[in-house]
């Protein structure tokens, strides 16, 4: 009784909060409609006895995903009333495939019942006199351990990614680059080079550095062709 | 009528995903309300999942809800990030504009 009231309750505000989702006039608005919409679907878990699972859709969907839409929301400089041109040509296309995509699923719930067997058939039957974290535990670490797993490397993934494609050098940092100190060209490279032999005979012993080293190496080049002119005249 | 059922969840379930799929019909001009669109009929995946764990008395439908919940945080994360560097590149958020790389 309790609880079927408290559903109600609970689907009610669910779905009017995801209705402000979509329509709100500013995301900042929707992100908070999410946030209330998360919390509402976590109370259908409670009364769905899934405990573990409307806890953690509150720590992480509340916790980290809905703060991690506010954040990039507010971060961007966004044109709200520009954002809204559109709205009125796509929301009767959008109507109509919801529409019927609401139909289809309503005929499909139409026509379905559970398989006879499906108590059978179950795969993972929740034991009784424990509690529903401990259950849960008790299946994911046994025999899910490798999609666990699967999941977390995704979770790497995500967040390598994630700084991947937003991080950027800040160019105007004075800051020390080892790499590039060691992988500097040395300037003491030895090379026999025959007596009285010009430039144009030995050809360039030294390929030019890149770009900043350049002067350098055509004045050092230069200086090269005089001694061996110097020389071959003595 | 006050004894909730399998049904009552597969409603909410159906009522969610038709609201995200029309969410994303609706706003066509900003990419963070399509991504919480996305979040939403998630969700209402979770919902079905849990409703039918509930039912059956069977795990299997909490820890794949759990496994759809891992993904869905990878999802925003990589989504936001992408959202935030074409921001970066363009200065809108639009969809339509994505379309320039076509060329």
């Amino acid at each position: 009784m309790i609880a079927g009231l408290a559903f109600y309750a609970f689907a009610a505000v669910l779905i009017a909060s995801a209705v402000m989702v979509v329509s709100s006039r500013n995301p900042v608005h929707s992100v908070l409609y999410l946030i209330l919409a998360f919390f509402n679907a976590a109370a259908l878990f409670l009364i769905a006895g899934a405990e573990f699972l409307a806890m953690i859709l509150v720590i992480v969907y509340v916790g980290a995903v809905a703060v991690l839409f506010l954040f990039v929301v507010m971060m961007l400089d966004i044109d709200f009333t520009q954002m809204r041109e559109g709205f009125q040509r796509y929301a009767p296309i959008g109507a109509v495939i919801g529409g019927i995509l609401f139909l289809e699923l309503l005929f499909v719930f139409g026509a379905w019942q559970s398989a006879g067997q499906a108590e059978a058939l179950r795969l993972n039957p929740a034991p009784e006199g424990v509690q529903n974290t401990v259950a849960i535990g008790q299946v994911l670490y046994t025999d899910y351990i490798f999609l666990f797993q699967g999941a977390g490397f995704i979770l790497l993934v995500a967040m390598i990614g994630a700084i991947v494609l937003t991080h950027r050098d800040r160019l105007r940092s004075k800051r020390q680059d080892i790499g590039a100190q060691v992988a500097r060209r040395t300037q003491l490279d030895m090379a026999s080079v025959p007596l009285g032999a010009s430039i144009g005979q030995l050809g360039i012993l030294r390929p030019l550095p890149p770009e900043e080293e350049k002067p350098k190496a055509v004045t050092h080049g230069q200086h090269g062709h005089e001694d061996h002119g110097h020389g071959g005249h003595h | 009528m006050l004894e909730i059922g399998l049904g009552h969840y597969l409603t909410v379930g159906a009522i969610l995903f038709v609201l995200g799929i029309f969410g994303i019909f609706l706003n066509r001009k900003n990419v963070i309300v399509i991504l919480m669109s996305l979040e939403l009929i998630l969700l209402s995946v979770n919902l079905n999942l849990v409703a039918f764990s509930a039912q059956l008395g069977d795990l299997t439908g909490q820890i794949f809800s759990m496994f759809i919940l891992t993904v869905a945080a990878a999802e925003a994360a990589i989504g936001l990030a992408i959202v935030v560097i074409y921001f970066r590149n363009r200065g809108s958020i639009e969809v339509e504009d994505v379309s320039t790389l076509k060329g």
